[in-house]
């Protein structure tokens, strides 16, 4: 007798909830627009916040706004990409072809050391001495653990620096992540002019230690017939939706921290 | 006068003495994933005392009016689950409805409290406590902020680990709950201080 008590009072107060919450959001649910729910119809559903977005309403919304690609979801990947671009119309937006870049150019004739460094030949474990050996303190260790990691063996160290092989660079970006001194950055393939220096540091000092750094003249700044070139912290940045490659900038720089990647750069020759 | 003081006592108390995250060990898992951030631990700690709040005046007269009634006080831990769920999901609802801006805000971290342990650990402790309706209600306002507390002074030591370099091993979740352990000991210390301020 008693259980049946029980599971009335639980089967009631059940039902009482269901029907207060099928009232409620009858009566104050907020409609999805058409648009909204056949966006959401294409997406996994899943909520992983893959595409950067809170959850796959949130990328619907985002997409539904137009301020969204259709390719970012990464479980539904080729099918819900083509499935969005479709119902949204629009193009889906190939991903960049990218390669990595050192930003240095510092090699053994040109920048300082100051001191002498004798630990494990690892640039994370010199660059915790108080920031490496070297008396700039952006420039590349040199020990070659971004050359380590490199899956297609595209990074070689050549003059105490690291040069990267553009031909067999696949964009993984894993020597990106690694570098202790965060001075790879990705670049589009084809970009014709590029920075090698990353010293945000004044002109002087920044000249005082290593002879090729950018010492943030603005020269190439003013130079550039597009506009694409933007000093900030004494640092050049380029912008490559802008560059034209016409290398301007490249004639103009005192330094040469500008180079045009057609110009002879130390790139690896195998050396196997 | 004496209700004034016994209601300051249970707030106080479960703010800072009885707190469930750091003392009861209760609701650790918004504590540790929701804690990244300032805005999103604050998010989180108002949501939640809301939610402590509601639960509680709804679970407490279900409990006395209902369930001691007809003696079936031992399927308190079922039927509060049910109540708290629907009462979460009426909830966000309502808030959609009439507080879009209260909703994008802290409409997510609704259905992550809709079964936390911390909500149903106050609607239950509220009873075995004993406390009448009045004092519930103040103990989980009490609780909620106390959550809220610490939410946010965990979410200013994460940001602070964020930014030194902790060796390898310890990386990651190992270095937040060596944190957690730690500010929870601190917290032991308030033990006693309550009782011997009001003696």
């Amino acid at each position: 007798m008693e259980i049946l008590i029980a599971l009335a009072v639980v089967a009631s107060i059940a039902l009482l909830a269901g029907v207060l919450l099928a009232v409620i959001s009858h009566f104050f649910g907020v409609e999805k627009s058409k648009d909204l729910k056949e966006i959401s119809a294409c997406l996994p559903g899943v909520n992983c916040g893959a595409c950067g977005y809170k959850g796959c309403d949130d990328y619907a919304a985002a997409l539904a706004r137009g301020e969204a690609q259709p390719n970012r979801c990464i479980p539904g990947a080729d099918t819900t990409a083509r499935a969005l671009s479709e119902l949204l119309g629009i193009e889906i937006e190939k991903p960049k072809d990218v390669v990595a870049f050192v930003h240095c150019n510092g090699h053994c004739e040109a920048a300082s050391m100051k001191a002498r460094y004798e630990g494990m030949k690892s640039c994370r474990s010199a660059a915790m001495v108080y920031g490496g050996p070297k008396s700039c303190r952006f420039g590349c260790l040199g020990f070659g653990e971004c050359a380590a990691v490199c899956p297609t063996g595209a990074i070689c160290m050549k003059d105490g620096i690291a040069h990267i092989d553009f031909e067999r660079c696949i964009g993984c970006g894993l020597c990106q992540s690694i570098c202790p001194k965060k001075i790879i950055s990705m670049v589009p393939r084809t970009s014709p002019v590029v920075v090698m220096c990353s010293s945000t540091d004044k002109g002087a000092e920044a000249r005082r230690v290593c002879q090729n750094a950018c010492i943030g003249c603005k020269k190439c700044e003013r130079s550039c017939p597009h506009g694409a070139i933007t000093v900030t912290n004494n640092l050049a940045k380029i912008d490559y939706d802008k560059c034209t490659g016409c290398g301007t900038c490249v004639d103009s720089c005192p330094t040469g921290c500008l180079k045009s990647r057609f110009s002879p750069v130390p790139f690896c020759e195998s050396e196997a | 006068m004496d209700l004034m003081k016994s209601l300051i006592v249970i707030l106080l108390s479960s703010v800072l003495v009885n707190n469930y995250v750091l003392s009861r060990f209760l609701g650790i898992c918004p504590f540790l994933g929701v804690s990244k951030k300032l805005d999103q631990a604050t998010g989180m700690g108002v949501s939640v005392t809301a939610v402590m709040l509601l639960a509680t005046a709804v679970t407490w007269p279900i409990q006395h009016l209902l369930l001691d009634r007809v003696g079936l006080g031992y399927m308190q831990t079922i039927i509060f689950i049910l109540v708290i769920a629907a009462l979460v999901q009426m909830l966000e609802l309502i808030l959609k409805r009439f507080f879009p801006a209260l909703h994008k805000n802290l409409g997510v971290y609704l259905p992550l409290i809709t079964t936390n342990c911390a909500v149903l650990g106050v609607a239950i402790n509220n009873i075995t406590d004993g406390y009448s309706f009045l004092e519930s209600i103040v103990s989980s306002l009490g609780c909620g902020l106390g959550f809220l507390l610490a939410m946010v002074l965990f979410s200013g030591m994460r940001s602070r680990i964020d930014e030194t370099n902790i060796p390898k091993p310890f990386r990651g979740l190992a270095v937040t709950l060596i944190a957690a352990s730690f500010i929870s000991l601190a917290f032991m210390g308030f033990a006693g201080v309550v009782d011997a301020l009001f003696a």
